[in-house]
This record gives C-alpha cells, structure tokens and sequence, in this order.
C-alpha cells in the first residue's frame, strides 16, 4: 500500500508533539535555574536539586509513596491476573456481568467518587487512616488496569500449547506454571510496571485515605503548589520523569520482545 | 483420585473468586455507603454522620435515612450551575480534543509502518507522567509573566501580558493537554486499520478530499471517535485537579464541589450527595463506553 506524509499530516504530528513535550521540557529545564523565581532564568545550578534531597518532610513522603507503589502494585498484579485469567478462561460462570462491570468501572469513574467511597468504607469498619487505606486503595484502583493488559496478552496467545501440555496428562496448575505464565509473563511485568506508576502519581485517591502518619509525595507537591511555583517542586518533578520515563521504556521493551515472541511461536 | 480433584476443583475455583471478593469488598460495598451516607444527616462525631448502622436496630436505622441532602442539592442552584458547567466544559474540551487530536492520530496512521509504534510510545509517554506534574507545567506557562507571555512578547505578537491562568481558557488548555493521549490512541487505532483503497476509489471517482474526508474516513473512524470522546468526556467531566490549579474561584465543576463540600466544609453526606449526582450524569455514557468497548474487545481477531 502507497501511504504518503503529506505536509498536512507532517505539519500536524510537529505541532501535536511539541504541544505534547514543550511543557514537560521547560519544566524539566527549569528546575536548574538558578533563580528562585522559576519563570525567570538566572543561570544554571544543581541547588534546588540538594534543597529536595535535605527537605526531610519531601523525602519521607517519597519513601512512603515508593513502598505503597510497590505493595499496591504487586497486590494489583496478582488480583489483575487472576481477575484476567477469569474473565479469558472460566467463560460464564455465575455473577460475570457484574464481575466485568467492576473490573471496568474503576477505570473510568471520576477519582473523586472512588477515594470517597473507600474513605467512607474505612471509616465505616473503623480501619485507621495511613499506609494501610491507601495501599489498598490503590490495589483497587490500578488492579482493573493489570487486567486489561493480561487479558489482550491471553486473548491472542495459542490455546493449543496449554491444550498440548493437559493432553500430555499435565494436572491444569502445572500447566498453568509452566506454560501460560512464561508465556504471559511480559504482560504481567507491564502491568505490575503500570500499576506502579499510577499509585506514585495518585492525588485524588490518596487524598482521601491519607491519615495523618502517612503523606504522599503527590499530596506533599500539591499541597505546595497551591501556595505557588517552587523552583523544589520543579526538581522533584524532573526526577519523577526521569523514572516513569525509564519504567515505560523498559515496558515498552518487554512488549516488543513478547510480540516478537509470540510470532516466532506461531511459525 | 477423588480428593485429588476437589483440591483441583477448589484451586480454581479460587482464580474468579479472589479478585470478585477482593473487588466486591473493596468497590461494590464502598459504593453502597456512599449510598447509605448521602441520605444521612451531618453530625459533629466521629465519623461525622448519623445513624451509624447497628444490626441490632436496622428499623430505628432504616427509619433515620432521608433524602435531605438530595433536597439541599436543589434548593441551593450552586450544584445546578456546578452541574451544569462540568458538563459544558466537559463537553467543549471533548470537542476540542476532537479538533487536536485527529489531525496528529491521522498523521500517526500515515507514516511509515516502521515509525508507527515509536509514534505510539511518544504519545503514551506524556500520560503514564505524573498528571499533577504536567498540570503544574502549565502554571509556568500561563502566568501572567509567564514563559507564554515572554514568548509572545518577545516576537512582538503582543504587548500586554496574557492573564490566562485562573480562567475557564486556562481550565480547557490544561484537560486537552491532559487528555490528549485518550483521544489519539482510541482514533489511531481505527484509522490505522482504514483501507486507503477506498479513499483512491473516491478520488478517480471524481470527489473532492474534502468530501472523501467526510463520507469515508469519518464514518470509518466512529468506532475510534465514539471511544476516545467518551473516555475523555467521563473523567473530565468530574474532574478536580485541573479547575483547582488553573481555573479561577468562579470556575465551578462538580468534582471540586465535592472535594470541597468533604475537605473544607467537612459535610460528609452532602459530598456524598453530590457523589452520587455525579454518578447519576455519568452513568449512561459510562453503560455506552462499557457497551463500545466490549464490542470492540469482541471484534478482534
């Protein structure tokens, strides 16, 4: 097929992209000013880089985000996949509709109704606020999107190597082990890699289920910016880019040799 | 043998059920409290409403519950106009992330099969960034002696500062530039798979590329613009973090109400009141979206 770049399109792929990065670029690219006033340039420096490193109260918070981002992910991965197994593997089995219904729902509901409702749950049950709500918050919230990358991997992959393996008089958990894992494993690893960037970059949510020992970074940086631009914030900001960067560059790598994978299997 | 396969049995039957409990615990009752608290009445207690439930006195419980809240919701036209204005602004950026984001999602489809999927990172990139982050960007950038400024001025475009920041402008420029990942992806993946056959059919035929554009391309990308609309629209339409960073004090959006209704005036069953109103505008697109998307996710090879 003859698919030509008119000037049109080139035109429109410069401009949406530069809309796209200019201003993660100017914010990235300020947070070595050396003026404390952010929108002017007074020269370069690395300070408010070692100002956030000595700010105890920023740096605590990051800690805290960092292990709920870890165990909320790994919760998230597992509950995803097996969410992601039920929906691909169990065909209909009782409740499905309302199972679906909950899977997707959290992906498009307004955050706002999502962090209330689980703060009203935990103050119903009396759970106290703090690390605990908002790693299970986040469970909840990112789990859906572990699903939905699984179950696209488990709908494309070849049912007849699982079939193969029960054939050949393997028992389902160790088919399940040692066939369809190492086979979804990259869409897992993506996934947990997901999961993760949406709980470190989670306001809304946390918000609500925060309690007074435990602060996140999202809230910390929030709460600074309604007071105005802080030249800190820009540098936290910078460093918070640099690692979604590599997590999803990394993530896209292992999708690409999954892909490739799966084609070298159907050949 | 046969205790064998109850094990069996019981292990996978325990696949569905983990994450169903895990999600009906944690999503489905959540939501029945909301439900609950919206037709409570404020207290000054711990938790800040009353009844609290106890199963020994479910009648005296039932019997306490009341839409109130929904009546204040009413009677006081600020959630009206809160209401009424999320789903203006939602629906103008909807539109303009329409107007941006085809252009770049038909340029993706065009270009060389070997850059499509670096396009596609360099799309996904921006939005797996801290939402907060690129916000926060843009109160750099719109200040009023901001980088926009600096830069217009210094090309001569204009000679008085811009004051955007803290308007409904500000508040549209920040959900596009937020939300601009959901609609390219959804209207890429349509146009990707278009047949370009058509469009040269169209051409010999003797019709102009304006008329092809409207008659072939656009009908074919329905699926595409239906989805990315639609998950733009829902969040937006609640939306929280943009109107507080950038919009001003007159920016009313449902969302911010009812952070402010829990936050600040610490009215936890009218905040869920307004969850709830909020849940009711979005329930029918957020049934079109599940219905769109399970079609789609039906219709793949």
């Amino acid at each position: 097929m003859n698919r030509r770049l008119s000037l049109f399109n080139v035109t429109s792929l410069v401009i949406g992209f530069a809309f796209l990065y200019l201003p993660i670029l100017l914010l990235v690219i300020y947070s070595f000013n050396a003026s404390r006033l952010v929108t002017v340039w007074g020269g370069f420096s690395t300070q408010w880089y070692g100002a956030l490193f000595r700010n105890q109260s920023l740096m605590e918070a990051a800690w805290v985000t960092l292990r709920i981002a870890l165990l909320s992910a790994t919760l998230a991965t597992v509950l995803g996949t097996l969410a992601a197994l039920a929906l691909t593997r169990y065909g209909r089995f009782p409740g499905r509709t309302l199972f679906t219904g909950m899977v997707y729902a959290p992906m498009v509901m307004p955050e706002v109704i999502t962090g209330l409702s689980l703060l009203l749950f935990f103050v119903a049950v009396d759970f106290d606020r703090g690390f605990w709500t908002i790693t299970l918050a986040h469970t909840t919230l990112t789990m859906c999107f572990v699903t939905v990358v699984v179950q696209a991997r488990l709908m494309t992959f070849d049912r007849s190597l699982e079939e193969a393996a029960m054939d050949l008089g393997a028992p389902p958990l160790r088919t399940f082990f040692s066939v369809t894992l190492p086979l979804i494993a990259p869409s897992i690893v993506a996934g947990f890699l997901l999961a993760f960037t949406l709980s470190m970059d989670d306001l809304v949510v946390a918000s609500f289920n925060a309690g007074p020992g435990a602060t996140t970074l999202p809230i910390k940086i929030y709460s600074q910016v309604r007071l105005g631009l802080s030249p800190e914030v820009n540098a936290a900001s910078a460093i918070l880019i640099g690692i979604v960067t590599l997590g999803v560059i990394s993530a896209t790598l292992l999708s690409k040799r999954s892909t490739l994978n799966s084609r070298r299997n159907a050949h | 043998m046969i205790e064998r396969s109850l094990i069996r049995r019981l292990t996978s039957g325990l696949v569905p059920a983990v994450p169903y409990l895990w999600l009906g615990v944690l999503f489905l009752v959540p939501f029945l409290i909301v439900l609950k608290i919206s037709l409570s009445d404020p207290a000054v207690a711990q938790p800040p409403y009353k009844p609290v439930f106890e199963w020994s006195d479910i009648a005296g419980f039932l019997s306490a519950l009341d839409f109130e809240n929904f009546a204040l919701l009413t009677e006081d036209d600020l959630y009206f106009r809160a209401t009424l204005s999320s789903v203006r602004i939602a629906a103008v950026s909807t539109l303009l992330l329409l107007l941006a984001g085809f252009p770049i999602a038909y340029g993706m489809a065009r270009a060389p099969e070997r850059y499509r999927s670096l396009l596609v990172a360099l799309v996904i990139l921006p939005f797996w960034t801290s939402f907060l982050i690129r916000i926060y960007a843009w109160i750099a950038i719109l200040k009023p002696e901001g980088l926009l400024t600096q830069a217009l001025m210094g090309i001569g475009l204009i000679s008085e500062p811009l004051d955007i920041l803290n308007t409904e402008i500000a508040v549209y420029i920040g959900i596009v530039y937020a939300y601009l990942p959901f609609m390219v992806l959804p209207l890429y993946a349509t146009l990707e798979k278009m047949d370009d056959t058509l469009l040269e059919a169209a051409l010999d035929l003797g019709s102009t590329p304006w008329r092809s554009f409207w008659t072939i391309t656009v009908p074919l990308a329905m699926p595409g613009i239906v989805a990315g609309s639609l998950l733009c629209f829902i969040p937006a339409v609640g939306e929280f973090v943009i109107p507080d960073l950038l919009g001003g004090s007159e920016t009313l959006m449902i969302g911010r109400q009812l952070w402010s209704e829990f936050f600040s005036n610490r009215d936890w069953p009218l905040a869920s009141a307004v969850a709830i109103l909020l849940l009711i505008i979005l329930v029918m697109p957020i049934v079109i979206y599940r219905d769109v998307e399970a079609r789609r996710v039906e219709a793949r090879p």
